[in-house]
């Protein structure tokens, strides 16, 4: 089924979950379709006027359709409580610890990501609205001793493989959303709110963000990369942007 | 006696026979604002489809900047103004206004009034066997202020700026700070003030008619099934919508008037500090709209279903399958309308216990949904099926609306909609629900009803020409939808999604198939446009009951004429006695008394 549906690459540790889950529903889909269709086409063509042309007053009988009611009943509990609460909850609910993970910041605006990384201090730096410029465009307050190696990198988030990151995700000015699409992630980013997304990249490789909320006349073009790095790779972009703050 | 005659005589509207009951009303007054439920509703239809062809031709100009981005537009390009398409290529901020006017336009200026105002106006007094509607003047009120609302609509397109860009959903903050100095998204919000006092106006009315003016005999389990769907249709309008109406007001106000409802603290737009006070909430406007939006969706099901009932009743000729759960489920499926809305809002930051509510009263409401699918689907068996040409669109209603409730499923079930938001699939769900299911549904009623309103049928060759043509084309319009909804393809992209590596390949080229059919689907419309003016001239001259159906509309001249019938309509049976066992013909009428 999974297959036939062609949905992208899997690159994060649930996706498997949320694609079979979505493939286990396109089954119940297809069966109820094909089963009424066949039902559909037969009684069109058998019950037609010139098949059939007097009408019966008391029409069809027996309890196939209660017991398929009941079935569909069953399948849609089944499917809510052993699937979608309980997956749900692990995405939202159970957040890994600030210290075990990796933590960025993804600052969406008009029509760019700027992701702020914390640096070696592992402590983000205050931001000011009155000091946002096209050169600091989340503005960052350098004079603060936690935002000295701060750095931030736009349209680009690096990240390490087989590590779970932790994204607090804001928006300077619309709601946009953080699509991941082979991270099997989307979040929207919500001025005025700080939303944790988590996830567990499992493959490496060079994939994109997706703006997918209506964000303006640029919204179409709202596109970063996503780098899910080896953890040799990833240090070393580190050290090259810690680099970059001191030249 | 006396009275009733009288009133007959006036039923057949003809100038000489009216009585000092009746004083000749002048063009004005009968044509334009007229206060008979007839010619408002059929004013309501009128406007609707103008407007539906209108919200139509608006996706065609955009499917063009889909399909071949960045290439100038054929034919109208040169027309749009350097404004909106200089040299003929479409620019993102008018690609953004077809998009918001589009889903504006189409739900709130093409379907509801059409399925509401235009079948509920005119065919539920006849149905109920009432002279008219009980608040005739408020009738007018509200088919006028529509109009008001529609031409705010229409106007928003030439004011500087250009209409409305922030999607019909209008989510604060971008469209508080969309377009500033501009009137486009005021415009919007003005429209949607009046458009929505309309609906208030008109639901007000219908739940009064069909409580007070039932006809002697017409008991509640003797209604036809589209008068119940109206009747559930008429409180979600009168529950749903105001809340909607004040969150219009309140956002207009952050637009002109400098408050903070939906506005937080802290923004930043282009660098550049907002000067709001701040301390509003974006996500209050999504809650007040979806709280309007989704019983919306059932505004625009539910009359559909009912039309669907009726036309497959009289063409299989024999009674519903289960008229009283239909009538259950359709009540059920209005209340539990209400308790769904934040099914729209999983991606906002939903915590688990607010969206297992939420995924738990959407799969609930699932159930109704396929009861009544179901129903209509077992009325099928045993019967001698008439493929008219409103059977062929009733029939198309029923495989097309379980598509678009069944892909409701997994965008319902928050963990499975994470990869589905906000793509095409969603897209693809809900047309499925609309336009091959809801408008379906309506072109049905019109064929239908036509002969009530006119005297006339319409042709059934360009019927079915109208009709296989709509059925291959919007099928090939909406599948493609699920697949590049699948591959991860996201809504509302000037360029059709250009620039993301997921969507090369096979999505993208369904963009210019997509585009093939849409263009297509307008030339089949061209038969209906033909046949419904050519027929009210030439088409056919039937009898008052050219279907042999049972429903009281029937006994009404065709036209019915002030007053619409000739006697005080009487009900001796249920709505559907179709092929009753004994009975002379295969069809009963409820206004037959019983022979002795």
């Amino acid at each position: 089924m999974l297959e036939l549906l062609g949905m992208p690459t899997q690159a994060s540790t649930h996706a498997a979950d949320i694609d079979n889950m979505i493939a286990l529903i396109h089954w119940l889909m297809a069966v109820l379709f094909v089963g009424w269709g066949i039902f559909f086409v037969f009684v069109l063509f058998r019950f037609r006027k010139s098949a059939n042309p007097t009408a019966s007053y008391s029409g069809a009988k027996g309890k196939v359709a209660k017991y398929t009611e009941y079935a569909v009943i069953v399948v849609e509990a089944v499917l809510l409580v052993g699937y979608a609460i309980p997956a749900w909850a692990i995405r939202v609910g159970s957040f890994p610890s600030e210290s075990e993970a990796v933590v960025v910041r993804v600052v969406a605006k008009q029509f760019e990501w700027q992701v702020h990384y914390a640096g070696a201090d592992g402590r983000f730096g205050r931001r000011e609205v009155r000091l946002v410029a096209a050169e600091n465009p989340i503005g960052l307050d350098r004079t603060d001793p936690d935002a000295k190696d701060d750095f931030v990198d736009t349209n680009n988030l690096t990240l390490p493989v087989d590590r779970t990151i932790l994204i607090h995700l804001s928006s300077m000015d619309v709601i946009h959303s953080f699509g991941l699409v082979e991270m099997r992630v989307k979040q929207d980013a919500v001025p005025g709110m700080d939303i944790p997304v988590w996830f567990i990249p499992n493959r490496i490789g060079e994939y994109e963000i997706n703006c997918s909320q209506l964000c303006g006349l640029g919204h179409y073009r709202m596109r970063g990369f996503l780098h899910i790095k080896s953890e040799a790779d990833f240090r070393s972009y580190l050290d090259e942007q810690a680099k970059g703050l001191t030249q | 006696m006396d009275k009733v005659a009288t009133s007959g005589a006036a039923a057949h509207g003809h100038a000489h026979e009216h009585t000092h009951e009746h004083h000749e009303l002048g063009f004005w007054r009968k044509y334009v604002f007229s206060q008979d439920h007839k010619v408002i509703g059929i004013q309501y239809a009128v406007t609707g489809l103008v407007f539906l062809f209108f919200g139509f031709t608006l996706m065609m100009i955009m499917r063009w900047s889909m399909a071949y981005p960045i290439r100038p537009i054929p034919l109208i390009g040169s027309l749009l103004g350097q404004t909106r398409a200089p040299g003929g290529i479409m620019l993102p901020e008018f690609y953004n206004q077809l998009g918001a006017m589009h889903g504006t336009i189409m739900v709130f200026l093409g379907v509801v009034p059409l399925a509401v105002g235009g079948f509920g106006n005119f065919v539920v007094p006849l149905q109920i066997g009432a002279p008219d509607m009980a608040f005739p003047k408020l009738n007018m009120a509200s088919y006028w202020v529509y109009f008001l609302g529609g031409v705010t609509m229409f106007v928003s397109f030439f004011v500087p700026g250009g209409a409305a860009m922030s999607g019909w959903t209008s989510y604060a903050p971008l469209s508080v700070i969309a377009q500033p100095g501009q009137l486009g998204q005021t415009l919007w919000l003005v429209g949607m003030v009046f458009l929505i006092t309309s609906s208030l106006l008109g639901s007000v009315n219908f739940i009064v008619t069909i409580v007070q003016l039932r006809a002697k005999g017409l008991s509640w389990m003797r209604l036809p099934f589209f008068v119940w769907a109206q009747l559930v249709t008429a409180f979600l309008l009168l529950l749903a919508f105001p809340p909607l109406e004040a969150a219009g007001v309140l956002q207009l106000m952050d637009r002109v008037a400098g408050t903070s409802f939906f506005m937080p603290s802290g923004l930043v737009v282009g660098n550049v500090p907002v000067q709001v006070s701040g301390g509003g909430n974006p996500l209050m406007w999504q809650h007040l709209f979806w709280f309007l939006a989704h019983p919306e969706v059932y505004v625009l099901v539910l009359p559909a279903m009912g039309i669907v009932g009726e036309i497959i009743a009289n063409n299989t000729r024999k009674p519903l399958w289960g008229y009283r759960t239909l009538v259950y489920a359709v009540a059920f499926l209005g209340f539990m309308s209400f308790i769904v809305w934040a099914h729209h809002m999983f991606m906002t930051g939903m915590g688990t216990t607010i969206s297992a509510f939420f995924q738990t009263t959407t799969m609930i409401i699932s159930i109704p949904s396929v009861i009544i699918l179901t129903a209509l689907l077992l009325s099928l068996w045993g019967a001698s099926i008439r493929f008219t040409t409103p059977m062929l669109f009733a029939l198309a209603f029923l495989p097309m609306f379980a598509i678009g409730g069944l892909t409701g499923l997994p965008l319902g079930l928050a963990p499975s909609d994470i990869p589905l938001h906000d793509t095409y699939y969603v897209i693809g769900h809900f047309h499925y629900v609309v336009a091959p299911g809801t408008i379906f549904a309506l072109f049905a009623g019109i064929y239908y009803w036509f002969p009530k309103a006119t005297g006339r049928k319409m042709n059934d060759v360009l019927g079915a020409i109208h009709f296989w043509g709509s059925f291959v084309c919007i099928n090939i319009v909406f599948m493609p939808m699920f697949i590049q909804g699948l591959a991860g393809m996201n809504r509302r992209m000037y360029d059709g999604g250009l620039l993301y590596a997921n969507n090369q390949g096979l999505p993208l080229q369904l963009n210019v198939v997509i585009g093939m059919a849409v263009w297509t689907l307008s030339l089949f419309q061209i038969p209906f446009i033909i046949n419904f003016f050519a027929s009210m001239k030439w088409g056919k001259k039937v009898s008052d009951n050219p279907w042999d159906a049972t429903t009281l509309e029937w006994s009404a001249p065709s036209p019915p004429g002030h007053g619409n019938f000739l006697t005080e309509p009487v009900v001796y049976r249920g709505p559907y006695e179709y092929s009753v066992p004994g009975a002379a013909k295969d069809f009963s009428p409820q206004f037959e008394p019983e022979r002795a």
